[in-house]
């Protein structure tokens, strides 16, 4: 972990405060990614907040929505990012099992949060609230699912960081890597809080 | 060399004790409004402030204890999260403001329309 440390600040020995390790070239270049998914995202908001009370006869958030089932999914992805802080103070602690094995607890509380949404959309379509029903449903699931297909990228991009860490070890690649992930990972809790709060809050209190 | 050690395990990304910090004001600030929503003690505009203020309030804590963002961060990383800011303003704010003067201008639905005018 030193010698990694040393090399990734190679150089920079000088400007030692500005080079926030967090934040060098790759970590900037990411957030920037970060900030531009963000903005597809206020996209599919604003559709949504448009489309919010075009019902076309059919279900309406008061019908189909389940708060305590909302709140469930809301818990593990909280858990989520908790337990992902962990896994990078394990690495950068240079504790490979622990960065691990907090890994692989955060990856099953995405995975479980996963499982609700696909269940939760499984359930609407069968009652017959499917994306083809309305144009406010057309938006939900425009808005949920991306949001979900970020959380997917994201379990994905876990496991292969298990499989690297497994067989490499915690090198200075790996850091940066885990670095960028845990970025995507809190940033996707960050649009979840948009969207429970605009979708599903203000959808059922209206 | 002892200056990166330092550095390494001061951790620049917060000790346990600042995630932890973090998650018990995320947990508040997601239960409050869960828990007016859901017991029913709140309708609309209250609703609404509620909802939007714990949401816009628990964002903030995420960007400082998860995310990390703090006087510490370089220039750059907040000049990207303010600019992003600054689009999402004009993306949101502007549709609604654009959608809502046409709906109350350009298409009257029946309901709208005073029969005796």
């Amino acid at each position: 972990m030193t010698s990694a440390t040393i090399t990734a600040h190679g150089g920079h020995h000088d400007h030692h405060e500005e080079h926030h390790d967090q934040f060098g070239t790759v970590q900037l270049g990411f957030w920037v990614y970060l900030m531009s998914d963000c903005v597809i995202f206020s996209g599919l908001f604003a559709t949504y907040a448009v489309m919010s009370t075009a019902f076309a006869g059919g279900p309406t958030p008061h019908t189909i929505f389940d708060l305590p089932y909302v709140a469930v999914e809301t818990a593990l992805l909280l858990f989520s990012s908790i337990t992902y802080g962990f896994a990078m103070i394990g690495a950068h602690k240079g504790n490979k099992g622990a960065a691990m094995g907090w890994l692989v607890v955060t990856a099953l509380f995405g995975l479980g949060f996963i499982g609700m949404e696909v269940h939760e959309f499984a359930k609407l379509i069968h009652e017959g609230a499917g994306p083809d029903r309305s144009g406010w449903l057309s938006s939900f699931f425009a808005l949920v699912g991306t949001h979900g297909l970020h959380v997917t990228s994201g379990l994905v991009w876990m496991t292969v960081m298990l499989v690297q860490v497994a067989r490499c070890g915690l090198t200075e690649t790996n850091i940066r890597r885990l670095t960028c992930l845990s970025l995507f990972w809190h940033f996707l809790d960050v649009i979840w809080i948009g969207v429970f709060s605009l979708v599903y809050l203000m959808g059922v209190s209206a | 060399m002892s200056a990166h050690d330092t550095h390494a395990s001061h951790g620049s990304h917060g000790g346990a004790g600042s995630y932890l910090v973090g998650f018990v004001l995320a947990v508040v600030l997601t239960v409050i409004p869960f828990g007016a929503v859901m017991k029913g003690m709140v309708h609309g505009s209250q609703a609404v402030a509620l909802i939007m203020g714990a949401a816009v309030i628990q964002i903030l804590v995420h960007l400082r204890y998860f995310l990390h963002i703090d006087g510490k961060t370089d220039r750059w990383t907040l000049q990207a999260l303010i600019f992003t800011i600054f689009v999402l303003g004009i993306v949101l704010g502007g549709s609604l403001w654009v959608m809502h003067n046409m709906n109350t201008n350009m298409m009257p639905t029946a309901m709208q329309m005073p029969m005796g005018d």
